[in-house]
């Protein structure tokens, strides 16, 4: 019995979310006193035995290059077969896109009850010692698009926990793991990837621990510099409600809401957004929200920490001023 | 052509979240029930796209529910599909729905089965994955465009950090959202022909259930809002620097 660990990794790179994961592993293997053990499919450049700082012993890496590139249909084969090889039997992956795609197929070729998008370390204080995780596993998930809780009981011998992202802090000790080469046969993909086109620079949204997003009190998209240079002085990746990328004045991937991305930033400023329930519905776990908008009656205020009724055009730019000064840019 | 849609019925996306029972059931009353917006807007709509470019194509919609879905099947087959499929019983898991749909699958012998990307109640995303995964068919996630060329198909989805363009030969799994098609309204011959079209009734497999809910819990109420004079932003700065600290 161990706990094993999904390394995400894209573009030669380990990603965020991974970090997460492999906190939450170690975390969840030191509460059942037993081990965490990562694996990682295809090839990185960075130095995977260090991520032994976030508290798994080994990773078991299957350095195949037909890896590098996530399909659904391999990836949940190659896992099944290293989760299998190495005893595991709680299998953890980030609620990312990759793990959405392949938690599913690992529960259902593994009979392995799955919770999509755990936001907490499951309760074990139920278990029975002689049982100590078939029972008693309870593991608390969003539901209704954000709005609520559910407590999820895993009943099944192995289980597989998929980790909202930014729902869990990463701690970061100095272990170093030992790497071993996984023999697993690899199957060939039937999906054949034709071209891809990523994101270039910043940090994916999911993964932002600042976020300014702007709606349709901006007025259009020739007003977004301010948006983007708020943003940029903070480190903050930038954002879009519904009707803004409907409008094509932001590009799609930038939506967030109920039919878009569904965030949990440390901080979420929401500049001229009304905070209709499909938008909150995106952005509502995010720890702190700062709602500027002329409305007083703007619904958002409810669900904000902080907030500033007053003109959008007026109120950004002191905002980055003052920004500028804090961080001691003239 | 054969194409199977699965059809979800969730609470409208406005519809207020409410427990009782110590927590552990979902208030119904006053809850307006729809087709889930994924499964609706963009994998049927984007199936009834391909009927009219291919009328020898046929749509089956399969749904895991008691009898109370059939309003929002009949809604489903008034926007476009030739025929119903619901399978008589309760959700228990989403382990439990996939296999009832890949059990409908292997019956019909779909060359196409679309889903939406995820419920808007339990926000899963897993259907589409495990349904493929029981059918060992190949799946791609997160679909934004999709066309069909002879037995090929050519898909846009999302990735982690990007989007990209894949073939894949059919059958194929695909979860489907915004991109793939746009919403559409029922017109009344629609709605008046979906009264005479076939709703079959099948009963369950028997399926093990791997995980179930013992309860829910509404998030912690903010404790109001903390409103900053507009000619005062320095403050709004300062109280997020040194209060919330999230810069």
């Amino acid at each position: 019995m161990s706990v094993l660990i999904f390394i995400d990794a894209a573009e030669g790179h380990v990603k965020k979310s991974s970090f997460e994961a492999l906190t939450y592993g170690a975390q969840l293997a030191k509460q059942l006193n037993t081990s965490a053990e990562a694996v990682l499919l295809g090839t990185v450049a960075d130095d995977i035995a260090a991520l032994g700082k976030y508290g798994v012993t080994k990773i078991h890496q299957v350095a195949n290059e037909t890896l590098n590139h996530v399909d659904a249909q391999v990836y949940a084969k190659a896992i099944a077969d290293v989760a299998t090889a190495s005893g595991a039997t709680i299998i953890i992956l980030s609620h990312n896109l990759t793990g959405k795609a392949v938690a599913p197929r690992l529960s259902a070729r593994l009979k392995a009850g799955l919770v999509a998008g755990a936001v907490g370390l499951p309760d074990t204080s139920n278990a029975r010692p002689d049982d100590p995780v078939g029972r008693g596993f309870v593991v608390k998930k969003g539901v209704f698009s954000s709005k609520a809780f559910a407590y999820i009981s895993v009943s099944t011998p192995i289980k597989i926990l998929s980790i909202s992202p930014n729902s869990f802090q990463t701690i970061a000790g100095d272990g170093i793991a030992e790497v071993v080469t996984a023999n697993i046969t690899v199957d060939a993909p039937k999906v054949k990837v034709t071209a891809t086109n990523k994101v270039t620079g910043d940090v994916p949204l999911s993964e932002a621990e600042l976020v300014v997003s702007g709606g349709r009190g901006l007025k259009g998209p020739e007003n977004w510099g301010m948006i983007e240079e708020l943003a940029k002085l903070l480190g903050a990746s930038t954002a879009c409600s519904r009707p803004v990328a409907d409008a094509h004045w932001r590009p799609h991937h930038e939506h967030v809401g109920q039919t878009g991305g569904t965030i949990a930033p440390n901080l979420y400023i929401a500049i001229g957004i009304s905070g209709a329930i499909q938008h909150l519905a995106g952005v509502n776990r995010s720890k702190v929200i700062v709602v500027i908008n002329k409305d007083p009656e703007a619904p958002f205020f409810k669900a904000a920490d902080y907030g500033i009724v007053g003109d959008v055009f007026d109120v950004v730019p002191k905002m980055i001023q003052e920004v500028k000064k804090l961080k001691g840019i003239a | 052509m054969k194409i199977l849609v699965c059809i979800s019925k969730t609470p409208d996306t406005t519809a207020k979240i409410a427990f009782t029972d110590n927590n552990t059931k979902f208030v119904q009353e006053g809850i307006q029930w729809i087709i889930n917006p994924y499964d609706e807007w963009y994998a049927l709509v984007r199936a009834i796209e391909l009927k009219e470019k291919d009328p020898s194509t046929v749509i089956h919609l399969v749904n895991v529910g008691g009898v109370d879905t059939e309003p929002i099947i009949r809604k489903a087959l008034a926007l476009g599909g030739d025929e119903a499929i619901r399978v008589n019983a309760d959700s228990q898991d989403s382990f439990y729905v996939a296999a009832q749909i890949a059990e409908i699958a292997k019956q019909g012998g779909y060359d196409l089965l679309f889903t939406g990307k995820e419920t808007i109640d339990y926000n899963g995303s897993s259907i589409g994955g495990m349904v493929a995964e029981l059918l060992d068919q190949p799946y791609v996630s997160l679909a934004t465009k999709f066309e069909l060329n002879g037995t090929t198909a050519t898909i846009e989805r999302e990735i982690e950090g990007g989007e990209e363009t894949c073939e894949v030969n059919l059958p194929v799994v695909v979860s489907c959202q915004k991109g793939m098609a746009e919403q559409r309204i029922p017109n009344m011959k629609g709605i008046m022909g979906a009264r005479s079209k076939p709703m079959k009734i099948v009963e369950p497999v028997a399926v093990d259930v791997l995980t179930s809910i013992t309860s829910f819990e509404l998030p912690p109420a903010k404790s109001g809002v903390k409103l900053v004079d507009p000619e005062n932003v320095g403050e709004l700065v300062r109280l997020l620097h040194e209060e919330a600290k999230v810069f």
